[in-house]
Formats: structure tokens, sequence, C-alpha cells
């Protein structure tokens, strides 16, 4: 291709920096208002230029609140994420390599939960969970969960398993491995990349979720983006220690994302572009 | 579905997978009763709630049945439709703007050269995606602030006084739009620039021997890689507002009066702040039929070659 004029060239540099801006300002400002003392995150017009102090985060970890909520976040993300693999992963192999009857609408069913609401389900569920005396336990966050991680799961899995030839499950087969050792020692292995990250997803979606932490749970349990919510309340906010928390609540994910980022849109769209 | 007698190829091919009939149930079973016991089965149960009286405040007087009582409530009710307003308008404002920017923004990541910042502007896309929603919805608190917010800094440079954002209908429901504008405008970009990437090389290549306005590139060459990314966003975004609550619960909580209640926000209220558990039922079944309409859109356009 013909190499484009320098004026071009430079517009088009300029649009790439501003791309880069666009993306990571508020970002980038939430992790500097976390460094700003009381009189600097006050100031008016905003100080972009300011003595970097770290009392708030020493503020964050002296209240237990904040670190027993990403301790929260840990156990449940974790707990539903490695139950949806579980539970997902032969799902996926069965919808990869089999061929039975209402197979194409199971799939549908599975995507379509990628567009239900989650308060359609937090009502029923609170009422339910409080019927059972299960408000407020890190069991009931876990299996909520599952409702969004489970159809991740199966989505990038199945679509992962696709991708293994059949010859070895045919190989397999005549030395004599049943259909879950079939399952167990060669599709799990080999699909392992895109098991890890429908996992990475997982974890990124339930560590991101307000909604049912905040119908479901209350003191026992409490969840690190629910955690941050609470400091909204009164008249004066807490705003360094605010964005010091946010800050402790977003690294992790945006890591984890970073990870996954070539496969960022097949995870949000399910697939139906890559 | 009716199935034809098997042909002889087909036979085959069940043959050459030889497994009983049950097998693949064994496999799928785990998740199917997971998801019917997580989501099916509470849907049916806030089937049943909403044409109950099934208030939290007043649990002595039962849970009576009351027909379509609820349905009638909600639909006569202003709140309901507005809700249904404030999400639709809320559509209309930052699709637009995200599918306009997105298509500028994959275009200049489609652009051969300078490779280092394109990798690095592709990756940056990223980090909108994953911030957590209720923490963009209290970094929107802070940038949105009347005195010492960044966006009044912002206004002020491009030469307009200092607004009260969050403080007035029109100027909270600008912030959550430009919130929203900011985490999924990448989405958009990512989706079109995979759909650019779909066009052959040499295909785009000729075309360029053969003109050099991009307009007509992007009309003649690109434009038929970039529809069914377009209808994907189109149908997912819709979703996604229906869906939107954590960002505006933690920037505006709906307010000021009902100015940014969205319908997932509206139904959050009536369930948990005013505890009427029967109409918020009906409100969320009436969100799921929209949902699920929604969604068979999806499947009928975007995997038309599964089914």
């Amino acid at each position: 291709m013909r190499a484009a004029r320098l004026p071009g060239r430079l517009l088009h540099l300029f649009g790439l920096l501003a791309v880069f801006v666009f993306a990571v300002f508020p970002f980038y400002w939430m992790i500097s208002s976390s460094f700003k003392n009381g009189a600097d995150l006050l100031a008016s017009p905003p100080r972009w230029l300011f003595a970097p102090t770290i009392e708030h985060y020493q503020a964050v970890f002296a209240d237990q609140k904040v670190t027993s909520a990403i301790f929260d976040s840990l156990v449940v993300a974790l707990c539903t994420t490695g139950l949806a693999i579980v539970l997902g992963t032969p799902a996926a192999y069965a919808l990869a390599r089999f061929e039975f009857r209402g197979k194409s609408d199971l799939w549908f069913w599975f995507i379509s939960n990628r567009m239900i609401s989650p308060i359609v389900l937090a009502l029923p569920i609170y009422l339910l969970a409080r019927n059972a005396g299960m408000l407020d336990t890190y069991l009931v966050l876990v299996l909520v969960y599952l409702t969004f991680t489970l159809p991740i799961v199966v989505w990038i899995c199945t679509d992962q398993f696709r991708s293994i030839p059949h010859e070895l499950e045919q190989a397999a087969r005549l030395d004599g491995v049943n259909q879950f050792g079939i399952f167990w020692r060669i599709y799990l292995p080999l699909g392992l990349p895109g098991v890890a990250v429908s996992a990475i997803f997982s974890f990124i979606f339930s560590w991101n979720e307000l909604l049912f932490a905040l119908v479901l749970t209350r003191r026992a349990v409490q969840t690190a983006p629910v955690a941050a919510t609470s400091f909204m309340s009164g008249y004066e906010l807490p705003w360094g220690k605010i964005m010091a928390t946010g800050t402790l609540i977003v690294l992790p994910v945006t890591i984890f994302a970073l990870l996954v980022s070539r496969h960022m849109i097949r995870g949000l769209t399910m697939g139906a572009s890559k | 579905m009716s199935k034809p007698q098997p042909t002889s190829r087909q036979r085959a091919g069940r043959a050459r997978l030889e497994h009983a009939r049950w097998t693949p149930l064994l496999f799928l079973a785990p998740a199917v009763l997971t998801l019917l016991a997580v989501g099916i089965y509470p849907t049916l149960f806030a089937l049943v709630t909403s044409f109950r009286q099934y208030n939290l405040v007043r649990v002595r007087d039962g849970f009576p049945f009351v027909g379509v009582e609820n349905y009638a409530n909600v639909l006569m009710d202003g709140s309901f439709w507005n809700a249904l307003g404030v999400s639709g308008r809320f559509f209309l404002t930052v699709m637009p703007v995200q599918l306009a920017l997105g298509l500028g923004i994959a275009l200049l990541l489609h652009r051969p050269g300078w490779g280092f910042m394109r990798a690095v502007a592709r990756v940056s896309l990223v980090v909108p995606l994953a911030t957590t929603y209720a923490v963009v919805g209290l970094l929107g608190r802070l940038v949105f602030n009347r005195e010492f917010g960044v966006a009044n800094q912002f206004a002020g440079w491009l030469g307009f006084g200092p607004l009260d954002w969050l403080g007035s209908p029109s100027g909270s429901f600008a912030a959550i739009a430009i919130m929203d504008i900011w985490q999924w405008t990448p989405f958009c970009a990512l989706i079109f620039l995979s759909g650019l990437s779909m066009v052959p090389v040499e295909v785009e290549e000729a075309a360029r021997l053969e003109t050099t306005h991009p307009l007509a590139i992007l009309r003649y060459v690109q434009l038929p890689y970039l529809l069914p990314g377009l209808t994907a966003m189109l149908i997912l975004r819709s979703a996604d507002v229906l869906k939107l609550f954590d960002m505006v619960f933690t920037m505006t909580r709906g307010g000021p009066g009902t100015a940014t209640e969205v319908i997932s926000i509206l139904v959050q209220r009536t369930g948990f702040r005013v505890f009427d558990m029967g109409t918020a039922s009906a409100q969320a079944i009436l969100l799921l039929i929209l949902t699920v309409v929604l969604s068979r859109l999806y499947i009928r356009f975007l995997y038309r070659e599964i089914a």
C-alpha cells in the first residue's frame, strides 16, 4: 500500500492519541483522585498537579469494611466461577459434539440469558431466599451468579471444543476410553485456553456485579461494589476513600481484562462477532 | 420440530459417533438443572407473585390473588411509562453517538501505520469495558460535581459556564449518558474493527487503486462487512439499556425526581424501597417480555446459520 502523506499521518497519530486519552481519562482521574489530599480533592477548579498522598489507602486498609468486602467478593467470584466451570464444561462438550433433538433450542436458551435484566430475577430470588433463610449468605450470591456465569462458560467452551479434531476422539475410542474419559482426558486439556478465558470472564462479571449483592446481602456478606456504594450516604462524602476503594476494586479486573483483551468482544456478544 | 427419516449418510454419521441416546443428557443435566433452579423457577415465582397482592409492609394481610390488578395498576400508572420513556430516550441518545464514535475509532485503528500506537490505543479500549459499573457511577458523582468536578472545568474551557449537572433533570440525564458513552463506545469500536478486518486484503487494496476517496471505500467495500456487527450492537445495546442499573443507581438513584429513573431502577424502587413486590413483579414480567422479544430478534438475525 502506498505510504500516506505526512499531514495525513500526523492526523492519524493525533486521532490515535485522542482515542487513548478518551479511553483512559476517567480511569486516570479516579486513580489520581485517590492520591490527592482533602484540600486538593475539593479544590475548584480541580488540580492536575498535586503532592500525592497515600493517606486514603491507609484509611481504607485500616477500615476492616473494605478489606473484608474485597475478601467476600473474592470468595463469591471464585466459587461461582469454579462451579460454572464444573457444571458448564460438560454441557459445552455435549453441545459441541453430540447431535440430539432440541439442541438448537437449548443453545438459544443458554444464549438468551445474556439479555435478561438481573432485576427480573432479583425480586423473586429475594423472596425465595428470605423464606428459606438464605439471605445474607455466600451461597445465595454464588448460586444467583450462575445465571450469568454458566451461560458464558457454556458458550465460550462450546466454541473451543468444536475446534478440537474429531480424529482424536475416534482414536481414544478405539483404545477403549469411555465417553467421560474422552471429555476429561482429551477435551478439557486441549480446550484449556477456552476454559481459562471463560473463567476470567465469569470472574470479571461476578466481581463487578452490584444489583444482586445489594438486594440479597446485608451485613454478614458485603461485596466490594456494595461497600464502595455504602460510602455514598451523608452530606460530606469521603471522596478520597471512595476513589481509593474504587481503584482497589477496578485494578484487578482491569488486569484480567487486559489478559483476555483479544476475546473481549466474544465474551460480551456471546460470540455473535469475534 | 418434525424430523424426516435419517438418510443413510446421517445414520452413518451417527454410527460414527456411537454414543447411547442418553449420553448427551448426562453431560447436559448438571448445567440445565442448575439453570432451571436458579433461573426458570424464580421467574415462574415472579409470574405467580405478579398476580398477588404481595406487600412486605403489610404482611398481615397475607398474599391474596388479585388477578391482573397489578398489571392494570402498572399500565395505568405514569411511572412505568415514564421509566420506559427514560430508557428509550437514553438508548436514542447514546446509541447514535456510540456508533459514530465507534466507527471513527475503528477506522483509525484499522488504518495502517503507527503500529505501536495503534496497539496501545486498541488495548486501552478494554479499560472502560472492564471498569466495575458501580464504580463508574461513583466516579461520575465526582467528575460531574458542581463545585469541584472536572466536567465543569472542561465546560469552562469550551466557553460555557459551570452547570449543576447532577442537580438538574437534563443535566443528570446528560451525565449518565456521557458515562455510558465512555464505557460502551469501545464495545462498538471493537465490533466495527473486527468487521473491518474481515474485508479481504486484496479487495481493499484493489479498491484503493480505483479510488482514493475513503467514503467510497467505506460505502462500497467495507459497509457490507460492518452490517452484521451493527445488528448485534443495536440489539445487545438495547438489552443493556433495559438491564442498566448499577451505574445509574450509584450516580443519581434515578433522580432528581424521576429524570433518570430507567426501567430497572423503577422496578428496584417499587420492590425494595416501596416493598410492593406484587406490583414490582408485574413490572418485571413486562420487562421480561420486552427482553424475550429482543433476544428472539437477536437469535433470528445473528444465529441464522445454526438454526
